[in-house]
């Protein structure tokens, strides 16, 4: 159903049904268990239409090791379109690969050349610990929220929802902040291993919000906190968090949140 | 098997605040007593894991996945539902409660449509108290669109990234009563099963999918809130995880699973592009607002659609149903998009697509606009396909989306076990045959802030707050038994053959006759292949690894296991069901190319019994009656 070339070189930008098949090396994390020591390992992989995603590469990959009777690769993934934030390679160095604007599960293999080698590792941060090959545990991020990235009200006791108008513009940038997927790149690409960006975006969003000012300043407080006890970096502004986010959370974020954990201090929500 | 719906008598709009205020109810002190067990934590799971822990009873969430925040519902793009009027445009609860109805082909129990749509309201209320931003006008009040299947513009929406919005709303929430301390979260455990003692849900066995470790957990009530099973068929929309392992053995415990068959193929996705896929993207419904669909009036035209002059072009939609036009329902818009390409008028490399185009609405409103509204839509379409929607019509195909059968539940959200709710998509309520947009979100996070915090009570009070079963009972050592021995036997298969290579067979088996379209013979056929596939799996699967720790070929294994006996069920459901209504089209029962209803003898829903493995599993029925709207023929034209 698909016509097929020869296998060539790179084809980036060609039109579905017109490609070139292509084979890529992988060089993979490959680490069994948490304490564990990990290594690299080198793959061929089969054949492949460069209109695969970069996830669907590593399923075929992982038939053939099966077929072979080797362990898979592990690789966390579920919604493959970039939206709940699973999936978590750092691809080459960098935290979900090339492109801007991408998880991990948006990067196609036109994006790469035929014959190259990849390297693929684990999102690494001293609060990602790895659970098995590429798989981290982040559950870092949601000990954060527990401290306060929510607003406390409870079903039923809301008032009309037009009670309250909200700026468009407003609206719309808590809205931006609000689109952060929990996927942890952030800190994975901080030379600091600091998770600031997503707590700024989660701060943003909320304190932005009229619904957000009653626990504004005790919240920003209260996850900053957290973050920096789970063992992630303080931010030094390189800006390489902004650079891998594939939602494009704007470093803003950071200087609202700042300008709210001092507030925080001066109120004495601290 | 009883099937009382348990409907409050009564005028339409009293039945529900009569079933609040004669209901039972629990005094504080005695709520802290009771424990539940939430099963998914996607919208429905989390919004009812954290209502339930508000009103103060006792928490437990389990999820599968790594936080509760990567649900499924994340994905939902186009908008939720509410009779809230806000654009003075004639909505009423009465009218989206009878576009529900009407939209599901008259498959619903009115009483349950009638309530939703009572509730929409109290949602929107809700989620933009936990801060949703919603999209909102320059005034400042909250904007809204239209979705397919009505007049009125009642969506709310968050660009095109609802679904993510409101589930981060409902994390939140749930997580302020983690930090409580009144629920325990239990992520990366999968409920391998349900503890069913002297008739009623007890308890469930889980599995630490990081450890291996099998869990025991004891319950005055269990609930399921773990979505849909549309990936039976392998290629959906679905996440890769989605499954119906929680739902398959809660049925094979003894719960009723109605409507199987109905599943809900979306008219707008982008069209398969190859072997190596592993899923489908939806594109949403949303854009049928702006975009008109068509396809060469001439079959196997290969021109490049900017050359084909207006008059070549058939808009097959506006044509055939001129009142709603592109946003005629979805059981509608796929099956005419699958008749024009069967009449090889289809769209891109393989023929399988129709041709979503925005150029009218960009000459109209401008590029900015449209940016504004599907930005992020667009974007998507460019990275998977390559092409910019802006200059060039997106090309759509229809792809299985949602699964509007699920458990049985009768008006209080209770399935046919005591004991046992069942919320989200993995119950069969209120959409009929036929699910409009915008509406799963909407019943979703009704059933789990709402409906069920009030219902539950009823069933509690009924049971002493301090006899739950101690997990050393052998109710639950032999439900544990036959989890690991299941794992074990799993892994000891060492066939040849991967496990995906399986399930992609079975999704192949069900689409090309389980689908848009079906009929006896294929049908009949779809039964024996399943059957000889899942025999098959059983000798010749391969599942590498151990049980021990972090698996996840175990994981899918035993979760296409489970599809491999449901795809069986769906089959047997739609051959049984002699009518065409909403998304089930019969090829027999037609008139016109529309779907025939027999009101008749199919006015019911199919709930499903087990009886044992290799055995047919009983058919029942539940009545539907119309007391207030009159069943009529589906009109869109
Ligand atoms: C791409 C896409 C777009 C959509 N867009 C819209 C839209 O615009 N509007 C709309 O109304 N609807 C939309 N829908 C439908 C809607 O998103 C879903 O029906 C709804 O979100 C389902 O919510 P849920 O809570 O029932 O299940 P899910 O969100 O699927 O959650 C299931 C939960 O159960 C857990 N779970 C499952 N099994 C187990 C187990 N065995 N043990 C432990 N945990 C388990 C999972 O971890 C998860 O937490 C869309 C669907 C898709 C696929
Ligand atoms: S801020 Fe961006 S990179 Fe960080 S967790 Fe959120 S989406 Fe991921
Ligand atoms: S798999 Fe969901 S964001 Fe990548």
């Amino acid at each position: 159903m698909i016509r097929r070339k020869k296998r060539g070189g790179r084809d980036a930008g060609t039109p579905l049904g017109l490609f070139r098949l292509m084979k890529v090396r992988l060089k993979v994390w490959r680490q069994e268990g948490p304490n564990k020591p990990g290594r690299f390992e080198t793959y061929e992989t089969p054949e492949l239409n460069p209109n695969m995603s970069f996830l669907e590469m590593l399923d075929a990959v992982n038939e053939e090791l099966i077929r072979q009777g080797k362990e898979p690769i592990a690789f966390a993934h579920d919604c493959r379109e970039g939206i709940c934030g699973t999936c978590g390679i750092t691809i080459n160095g960098q935290p979900h690969g090339p492109g801007k604007g991408s998880a991990t599960c948006q990067i196609y293999m036109r994006k790469f050349r035929d014959g190259e080698t990849i390297t693929l590792e684990p999102f690494r941060a001293k609060a990602f610990p790895v659970i098995k090959d590429l798989i981290v545990d982040r559950s870092a991020l949601d000990r954060i929220i527990l401290r306060g990235g929510f607003i406390s009200v409870r079903a039923g006791s809301a008032p009309d929802a037009n009670t309250i108008p909200i700026p468009k513009r407003t609206a719309d940038l808590a809205m931006e902040a609000a689109q952060c997927i929990g996927c942890g790149a952030c800190a994975a690409a901080c030379p600091n291993a600091s998770a600031m960006l997503f707590v700024g975006a989660k701060a943003s969003h909320l304190g932005l919000l009229p619904q957000g000012q009653p626990e504004r300043f005790s919240r920003a407080a209260a996850m900053a906190e957290q973050m920096e006890e789970e063992g992630f970096g303080a931010c030094r502004a390189y800006g390489a968090c902004e650079e891998a986010c594939p939602k494009e959370i704007k470093l803003e974020v950071i200087s609202r949140l700042n300008r709210d954990f001092t507030l925080a201090l001066l109120k004495g929500e601290l | 098997m009883k099937l009382d719906s348990k409907v409050p008598p009564g005028p339409l709009e009293q039945k529900w605040e009569r079933r609040i205020r004669d209901g039972r109810l629990i005094s504080p002190a005695n709520k802290r007593r009771y424990e539940i067990i939430v099963a998914g934590a996607g919208l429905a799971g989390a919004s009812a894991a954290a209502a339930l822990s508000e009103q103060g009873y006792q928490v437990k969430a389990f999820c599968y996945h790594d936080s509760p925040r990567r649900a499924h519902s994340i994905a939902a793009q186009g908008g939720i539902n509410a009779a809230k009027n806000y654009q003075g445009d004639g909505d009423s609860v009465w009218r989206l409660f009878y576009d529900t109805v009407k939209g599901g082909d008259f498959r619903s129990r009115e009483a349950n449509v009638y309530r939703l749509a009572e509730v929409s309201m109290k949602i929107i209320d809700h989620c933009v108290a936990l801060g949703v931003p919603f999209a909102r006008e320059y005034g400042g009040l909250l904007a809204n669109r239209s979705f397919g299947g009505a007049l009125v513009s009642r969506t709310f929406y968050t660009r095109g990234q609802t679904g993510q919005q409101l589930l981060l709303a409902a994390y939140s929430s749930l997580m302020k009563e983690v930090a409580r301390g009144n629920v325990k979260l239990l992520p990366n455990h999968e409920v391998l099963d349900l503890v069913v003692i002297d008739g009623r849900a007890r308890g469930v066995v889980a599995r630490n999918l990081i450890t291996g470790e099998i869990r025991r957990d004891a319950a005055d009530a269990v609930i399921l809130a773990t979505g849909g099973y549309s990936n039976v068929y392998y290629l959906s929309t679905s996440g890769r995880a989605s499954n119906a392992t929680a739902i398959w053995r809660a049925y094979r415990r003894g719960a009723g699973f109605a409507n199987p068959s109905f599943v809900q193929i979306h008219p707008t996705c982008i069209p398969p592009l190859g072997d190596y896929q592993s899923k489908l993207t939806l594109m949403s419904e949303s854009l049928r607002n702006d975009g008109r669909i068509w396809v060469p009036k001439k079959p196997g035209d290969k021109r490049p659609p900017n050359e084909i002059p207006e008059e070549e072009r058939d808009y097959y939609l506006e044509r055939i149903y001129p009142a709603y036009g592109n946003l005629t329902p979805r059981d509608l818009a796929s099956r005419a998009a699958k008749r024009v390409c069967d009449d090889g008028r289809g769209v891109g490399p393989n023929g399988l697509g129709v041709y979503l185009d925005f150029s009218d609405a960009i000459r109209r409103l401008g590029v900015q606009t449209i940016k504004d509204r599907y930005g992020n839509l667009f974007d998507m379409y460019r990275e998977i396909t390559g092409e910019n929607a802006y200059e060039t019509p997106m090309r759509i195909y229809p792809a299985v989306h949602y699964t509007i059968g699920g458990l049985w539940v009768d008006y209080d959200l209770m399935s046919t076990i005591p004991g046992l709710f069942v919320l989200g998509e993995a119950n069969f309520s209120d959409h009929g045959a036929n699910r409009l947009g915008a509406s799963a979100l909407m019943q979703g996070l009704a059933d789990g802030y709402f409906i069920l915090p009030s219902t539950i009570a009823g069933y509690l009070a009924d049971i002493p707050h301090d006899s739950r079963p101690p997990t050393d009972a052998p109710e639950f050592a032999e439900a544990e038994e036959q989890v690991r021995n299941r794992l074990r036997k799993l892994l000891s298969i060492q066939g040849r053959r991967t496990v995906r290579d399986f399930h992609a067979r079975l999704g192949k088996i069900l689409w090309e006759h389980c689908g848009m379209s079906r009929n006896r013979s294929g049908l009949e056929k779809a039964l024996q292949a399943v059957a000889a596939l899942r025999e098959e799996f059983w000798q010749d699967a391969r599942v590498p690894g151990d049980e021990e720790s972090l698996n996840q070929s175990l994981e899918d294994a035993a979760r296409v296991a489970d599809f491999l006996e449901l795809g069986e069920l769906i089959a047997r459901d739609a051959l049984t069901r002699e009518e065409s209504c909403g998304c089930h089209f019969r090829e027999e029962y037609q008139a016109e190319g529309e779907g025939l209803r027999n009101d008749e003898k199919f006015a019911h829903v199919a709930v499903w019994e087990f009886q044992e493995d290799g055995k047919t599993p009983a058919r029942h029925e539940e009545p539907l009656r119309y007391e207030f709207v009159k069943m009529a023929a589906r009109n869109y034209k």
